[in-house]
């Protein structure tokens, strides 16, 4: 026990500060005289809007896993966006926003439409990844929709194969600011 | 990489493939095509084969006529053949007789039966209205006291789609079913008339996660098409990004695997070592999964000088706290008790399921393409393939960390002995109709491509055949005997992607 507190000492803290959060990787946000710090934002919104927590249901609707593995990024020690009050839950229903990746494959559009009847109003939807906001390399296929706008109305597109983790998370943000109008 | 090409008639087929089976043939996979363009009737099957031992590739061809699209079937005795045979079913409308299981495969039920999306002609963006009439059906343990769990297509965790059908008898399971091929997304046929460039990125899109290895299949079975050589510093090179995509796998999944028995410590601790990876393949090559690093005809931009300074104070954090997590993981009881004798691949399954990769070499199969079909510059280097029995969840996990070390010492060898040169050459001429075959060890297994290049230097027929697709069939042979809660685990200590499995 002492040999494991000890090297937990010597590694250090690996969470990056929460004022630091969104300038990390450059060109996620065009303007960066723009940027306000998460510390800015949050108060302003995932508190006053959702009681302190938002709950997120994400959704692979046929990606290549790259999407995923960088929204499960976002939980890890580094980003660690659990410690703003947002988490990933297993049921649509405890969910305020549904993130789809994958441009919606023919044999998955079933269970997406029955997650997202599932949902609570309102339903908000992120894009995130090219193959989600429709101009992947892939496209429509016969097998694939090419886009979950097809389908359902996004709310925030997150561009990039895949995004970064900071990108995912500005597309969070932008959500519910637009949708609640919170500026 | 010698390739020798055996014709059989679609009678003798199984026939030949047995005599190649026999002279030490070890299957890798069959390719299905639709070559009416170039004249033929029309479709032609090819059987793929490693010789072991030797540095061979055997594909047994045979032509198969559109009037009567059948054809002698192998999977009776060759039950690694019996995924591609129903795919070719599911793709092509091309049957296999005597195969012991013809369901739909790729295309689920609701896909109109009689239409084939990957013959040629079928435009690819023609959709199908949904046939409802057809359930899934499978085989099943019924009785008194047995019940059914179904899980998926959508899971708990930020996890791929697919769907699994346990029959329980109380906590045990005693049957499970795997439904996949849910992200199927069509990139087989949407290569087709894309150049050579086009379909290098498409390449690196099947999978998120072996982008390098991927792109590298895709490379080498154009250069080999070209017979163009790679100059020997984009070898090495290419070595160096294939050994840190490795890495970064084993790494995360070391971790990953905790995450099956809800143990923090380990998950934690392998998420952030992974993030240091990512991090730092983002400052050498500009992405974080190392995408766009594989050019055709060599390597996509040079990394020298400052970034092996980078990669090698990284590689040395990363290897110390490695083991230093792995010592901390293997020593709590809990962690070996949840781990040892839970979901093992027993060596004679994973030989029949021609399994692949670090889920073989657990289970005792000695099998390396890296070693056994050297490509890049992997036979100037020197590297041990560490093989495990046991072929439980714990070999699994072991096995990563025994390659993850050998990953390590690739890396320095790497850079302390890559040559000055070119690092990318153009390729040369491509002649309409010819095929290639690229094979790569990626940190789930083998990833095969098969490209045949058609007129005006565009795909004509690109197949894939990644590493998980090879495994998913043997991972339901794994579960029963065990309790439902070690699923998740037994499934994470394989560690499969759905999406290249899909495509």
């Amino acid at each position: 026990m002492i040999a494991v507190l000890k090297r937990l000492w010597n590694h250090g803290i690996a969470t990056i500060p929460k004022e630091e959060l969104l300038q990390l990787g450059d060109g996620v946000h065009g303007e960066s005289s723009e940027v306000r710090s998460i510390e800015q934002r949050l108060p302003l919104v995932i508190k006053k809007v959702f009681g302190r927590s938002l709950h997120i249901r994400q959704v692979d609707s046929g990606s290549c896993n790259g999407c995923e593995f960088e929204i499960t990024a976002l939980m890890n020690p580094v980003y660690d966006i659990q410690r703003f009050g947002i988490d990933f839950v297993a049921s649509p229903r405890h969910a305020d926003m549904l993130l789809v990746t994958g441009g919606v494959t023919r044999n998955l559009e079933e269970a997406l439409q029955k997650t997202y009847e599932a949902m609570a109003s309102p339903k908000m939807l992120v894009a995130v990844g090219a193959c989600a906001c429709g101009e992947g390399i892939l496209g429509p296929t016969y097998a694939n929709l090419g886009g979950v706008d097809k389908i359902f109305p996004v709310s925030v597109y997150v561009p990039g194969c895949p995004p970064r983790p900071q990108a995912i998370l500005e597309g969070i943000l932008r959500a519910i600011e637009r949708a609640h109008e919170v500026k | 990489m010698k390739t020798t090409v055996v014709k059989s008639s679609r009678h003798e087929l199984a026939n030949v493939c047995l005599n190649v089976l026999h002279q030490q043939g070890r299957f890798i996979t069959m390719v299905a095509s639709d070559e009416v363009e170039r004249g033929l009737d029309r479709f032609v099957v090819r059987y793929l084969f490693a010789i072991e031992g030797k540095t061979e590739i055997v594909l047994v061809e045979s032509v198969i006529p559109q009037d009567d699209p059948t054809y002698a079937s192998v999977s009776s005795w060759l039950p690694s053949a019996s995924w591609a045979e129903r795919e070719a079913f599911d793709l092509f409308g091309l049957r296999a007789l005597g195969h012991p299981d013809l369901r739909s495969l790729v295309l689920h039920e609701h896909w109109p039966e009689g239409v084939y999306p990957l013959r040629k002609g079928y435009a690819v963006t023609q959709t199908q209205p949904r046939d409802v009439s057809r359930a899934w059906t499978y085989p099943m343990v019924e009785g008194e006291g047995v019940f059914e769990v179904p899980v998926g297509p959508i899971h708990a965790g930020v996890i791929e789609p697919g769907h699994f059908r346990f029959q329980v008898m109380g906590d045990s399971v005693l049957h499970a079913e795997a439904k996949l091929f849910y992200t199927h997304r069509g990139i087989e046929k949407r290569s087709e008339g894309m150049g050579m460039t086009q379909g290098l990125q498409l390449a690196e899109r099947i999978c998120g996660v072996c982008s390098v290895s991927h792109a590298l299949s895709y490379a080498q079975a154009i250069e080999s098409i070209a017979h163009t050589e790679v100059p020997r510093r984009a070898k090495f090179l290419r070595v160096l990004l294939a050994e840190m995509e490795r890495l970064y796998n084993h790494v995360g999944d070391i971790g990953n695997m905790c995450a099956g028995i809800g143990f923090a410590y380990g998950i934690n601790h392998g998420a952030r070592l992974k993030e240091q990876l990512m991090q730092m393949q983002d400052r050498i090559v500009g992405h974080r999964f190392l995408r766009g690093s594989i050019a055709l005809g060599g390597v996509a931009s040079d990394i020298s000088g400052e970034k092996f300074t980078i990669i090698k104070t990284t590689m040395q954090q990363v290897q110390v706290q490695l083991t230093e997590i792995v010592e901390q993981i293997l020593s709590h009881d809990i962690v070996i008790h949840r781990f040892s004798k839970t979901g093992i691949l027993s060596e004679g399954v994973a030989r029949e399921l021609s399994v692949v990769g670090p889920s073989a070499r657990a289970s005792h199969c000695d099998i390396d393409v890296r070693r056994d079909l050297p490509y890049a510059a992997y036979d100037e280097l020197s590297f041990a393939v560490p093989t495990l029995e046991e072929g439980d969840v714990l070999a699994r996990f072991k096995q990563r960390y025994l390659e993850a070390q050998q990953s390590f010492q690739l890396i320095e060898q790497v850079m302390k002995r890559i040559p000055q040169g070119d690092i990318c050459v153009p390729i040369g001429e491509l002649p309409p109709y010819s095929y290639g075959i690229g094979i790569t060890e990626s940190a789930r297994g083998e990833n095969v491509h098969f490209v045949m290049i058609g007129e005006g230097h565009k795909i004509d027929r690109y197949r894939v055949r990644s590493a998980s697709y090879a495994n998913w069939p043997a991972v339901p042979f794994t579960i029963p005997g065990n309790i439902i809660p070690d699923f998740p685990l037994i499934n994470k200590s394989f560690e499969l992607c759905y999406a290249c499995c899909d495509r």
